[in-house]
């Protein structure tokens, strides 16, 4: 009975968005307000039956209802209870769900707090919002239905995945689908301001908050995702440039410049056919990353040629909203009137050459992504796009936009001084300089290109600190009135300041874990005591454990500095009775400031020894500090006043703000 | 989405009930140099049966025999890009994770610099056509109108009296 209802909600849930997504326009059409706001209703309404639906299937996840294809596949009666709920979105159908839920959470969130929006830009983008839903609606309810039923039911299920039975899986999915379908509100705005034909800097402002919520998510969601990998695959490595994170990086560059560009757009009215542009690509990137990991094509193209009926599906979703879109921008973008002059040497040129370096570096990925599946289907010849190339490709581009990237925030609109910025910009340049002969000295010998990376990210990073420095007049004037001042700055300056610095901190975070890594690798027997970066790793014993659907064999390790014991490390393999053979390999990682010990088990011999992985990574929790700073800085960009006034508020509190404007 | 290629890792852990571990203890070379080019090697072939792993992250038995090859001929006195042209004679282009540069892969290589080239071209030539076609009017887009003059003097003096 769930399930048919889940299934049906999600029926109704298409039938309103197909309504949605006519009914708005023709009212737009015919200046018909009751008319547009059918988008608005429709949107609530079909919120309410998605949620009912994904309700639905978490349900029958819960009761571990074996009646259902699904929870059969996917789950287990000893299962944990987070890992039931969580399990619903570790398979193809689930996540889907959750992809539609998230798409209708955002058409929601605009219908009820648009109420500043014109009415006719809001019908259109409501409109274009459920023409994205509908299409995915269809895709789930022919090729993908969750709550098909089966006829003989087993008594138990087949267990999720070992590897997905992780807390990863309950934060991971979620932020990122957050993220990618969080820029379909900057595409249905975009495509809305097309068929309007009206574009303007408020424009800009309406569509900037929801840009940077997509952005946020999105940032955390892969930081989480790379953690996520870098503790549960076993080997330490935290980005292995694989299509599927590709797949969400794309979106993540092309968001990240175009969230530079609404900036401009929406101070200077400039750079609208670009921005729009930008909209559109990010969003179909998120569709490709989409199109990427669901369709199978990576796996290899032959068994996505096997089995099309998903993947040709998903390709005919993106070759009609892909090329629909762009051929849209093609006919009408020339009609958008460009405002808003610049000189080269500005804040707008600072932030065009963000957008170019930005762009290129997503057309890297673009390319290295696709070229090998494009090269086998046109030629049949089989390549290998991996690390070595995106690191030669991709981290070039890099340097200039770091180099770059202290300057924008010190130069003036309209006509900057280069000159000017720079002298403010000395400190900087003297300390990145310092601190890179200081690392130069102490790891002699070593590579050239750790200390000059470092010192380059410690530029981004005082950089961005002098900027507000320079703004609240630290040092210049008396304390009381500098933190006056700071006080009163606008939080979107003390967001670009966390932001930019973030991308310093990731940078050393990556210099530090790929430069100085230290491993050691060996066979040990309890009793036995091994060395790595000033530790001693005494192993103590081995102990198996069993776990509620799973047998482990967990090894103790103490960890010595200088003979005294600090801290015990528990590595463990595990052995999911659940689902024949598979095992699990669970590192033991031990944090010393940023730095971390990080110990992983490899096969017990005949003779009681067992295979151990030990690494030191210094700083290593930099790399995911700094998006950490990279989102909290687009949560206080985002509760900028600027920001609230045009971002969605219920309207007794808009009037308000806006008289203040 | 580490999802994907984390269910992917598994397929092959749960295909190989004895999944060996990548690099193992009894595969290191005596001699710490050789090793650290066999590392550095292995970091630049693919683990074939794998997605996109190379055979130093692989647990694969296949990048097993792989990292024993390459040992074998970095101890039989190869250089470096004779392993890399013994390994790609027998398993074909398809084992490097940087592919050599050749008619087929140039767009590859080349696309990275080409689209900044064009797009800083493009940008310098709309530059250069603004500032033929209206330079003047540029000067007085870049100066202040009478009306923002005013509002920035109206800031100004808001901003003195707030803080004194």
């Amino acid at each position: 009975m769930i399930a048919e209802s889940g299934h049906y909600a999600l029926v109704l849930a298409f039938g309103l968005a197909l309504i949605q997504s006519t009914v708005p326009i023709l009212g737009a059409r015919w200046r018909d307000f009751s008319l547009m706001n059918v988008a608005r209703s429709t949107a609530v309404a079909q919120l309410i039956f998605v949620a009912a639906s994904f309700a639905a299937l978490i349900a029958l996840h819960v009761s571990s209802d074996f009646s259902v294809i699904n929870v059969v596949e996917n789950s287990h009666s000893m299962k944990p209870l987070i890992y039931k709920i969580t399990g619903v979105w570790g398979n193809h159908e689930g996540s889907m769900l959750l992809w539609v839920s998230i798409l209708a959470l955002f058409g929601g969130l605009v219908a009820i707090f648009g109420n500043n929006l014109p009415i006719s830009l809001r019908a259109h983008a409501l409109a274009v919002q459920a023409w994205i839903a509908s299409a995915f609606y269809l895709f789930i309810l022919m090729t993908s239905n969750p709550f098909l039923r089966i006829a003989n039911p087993p008594i138990e299920g087949q267990d999720l995945n070992p590897v997905l039975q992780d807390i990863g899986l309950a934060v991971h999915p979620p932020m990122l689908y957050l993220g990618y379908v969080g820029f379909s509100i900057s595409f249905s705005f975009a495509i809305a301001a097309l068929l309007e034909g009206r574009i303007d800097a408020a424009w800009a402002r309406w569509v900037r908050p929801w840009t940077l919520v997509a952005w946020i998510f999105l940032t955390l969601g892969i930081a989480m995702g790379s953690y996520w990998a870098y503790y549960e695959l076993g080997w330490g490595g935290w980005w292995f440039w694989d299509p599927v994170e590709n797949a969400s990086l794309m979106p993540w560059l092309a968001g990240t410049a175009l969230l530079h560009s609404l900036v401009v757009m929406e101070k200077r009215n400039a750079l609208k056919v670009w921005t729009i542009l930008l909209s559109i690509l990010a969003f179909s990137l998120s569709l490709l990353g989409t199109f990427l990991v669901r369709s199978g094509v990576l796996t290899s193209v032959h068994a996505f040629a096997n089995d099309p009926r998903r993947g040709v599906f998903i390709l005919l979703i993106l070759c009609v909203f892909i090329g629909g879109s762009l051929s849209l921008y093609i006919l009408r973008a020339s009609s958008l009137k460009q405002g808003g002059l610049f000189a080269p040497i500005s804040r707008e040129g600072a932030l065009v050459l963000n957008n170019l370096l930005l762009t290129t570096a997503c057309a890297t990925v673009f390319v290295g992504t696709l070229y090998p599946l494009a090269l086998e289907v046109m030629t049949g010849e089989k390549i290998s796009v991996g690390a070595p190339f995106f690191n030669l490709t991709f981290g070039p581009l890099f340097v200039p936009l770091l180099v770059a990237v202290p300057f924008g925030p010190l130069l003036a609109w309209k006509r900057g001084d280069l000159l000017g910025a720079a002298q403010r910009l000395i400190a900087a340049g003297i300390a990145a300089l310092f601190v890179m002969a200081v690392v130069w000295a102490w790891t002699r010998g070593g590579s050239t290109f750790a200390p000059i990376a470092i010192g380059l990210a410690l530029f981004v990073i005082v950089g961005a600190v002098i900027d507000i420095a320079e703004r609240i007049g630290l040092f210049r004037l008396p304390a009381g009135l500098a933190l006056r001042r700071a006080r009163g700055l606008p939080r979107s300056a003390w967001g670009t300041m966390f932001a930019h610095a973030g991308v310093g901190i990731a940078l050393i975070g990556i210099v530090c874990e790929t430069s100085w890594n230290s491993e050691n690798i060996r066979t040990m027997r309890p009793g036995d005591v091994t060395n790595i970066a000033g530790y001693g790793l005494k192993l103590e014993n081995l102990t198996p454990h069993q776990g509620s659907n799973y047998r482990e064999m967990a090894a103790n390790f103490s960890v010595l500095v200088d003979g005294r014991v600090i801290a015990t490390m528990s590595p463990s393999k595990r052995n999911f009775t659940t689902r024949s053979g598979a095992s699990t390999t669970e590192a033991a990682l031990l944090s010393r400031g940023a730095s971390q010990l990080y110990i992983s088990l490899g096969d017990i011999a005949a003779d009681g020894s067992i295979a151990v992985r030990i690494y030191h990574k210094p700083l290593v929790l930099l790399i995911w500090l700094g998006p950490v700073f990279m989102a909290f800085g687009g949560i206080l960009s985002l509760s900028d006043r600027r920001l609230r006034v045009g971002a969605p508020k219920p309207a007794k509190s808009m009037r308000g703000l806006q008289a203040a404007e | 989405m580490v999802l994907k290629r984390a269910v992917l890792a598994l397929a092959i852990v749960a295909a190989m009930a004895t999944a060996s571990h990548a690099v193992q203890p009894d595969e290191i070379m005596s001699d710490a140099v050789k090793e650290a080019r066999a590392r550095d090697l292995s970091r630049e072939l693919r683990c074939m049966v794998c997605q996109n792993q190379s055979i130093d992250d692989s647990e694969a038995p296949l990048a097993r025999d792989l990292r024993l090859l390459v040992r074998e001929r970095i101890a039989a006195g190869d250089s470096d890009g004779q392993v890399i042209d013994f390994l790609v004679a027998r398993y074909g282009e398809f084992v490097l994770l940087k592919p050599r540069l050749n008619s087929h892969t140039w767009l590859l290589w080349f696309l990275t610099p080409l689209a900044l080239g064009a797009g800083g071209i493009a940008l310098w030539t709309q530059g250069r056509r603004r500032a033929r076609s209206g330079g003047e009017q540029d000067e007085a887009l870049l100066n202040l109108t009478p009306e923002e003059e005013a509002r920035v003097n109206q800031l100004i003096a808001a901003e003195r009296t707030a803080e004194k």
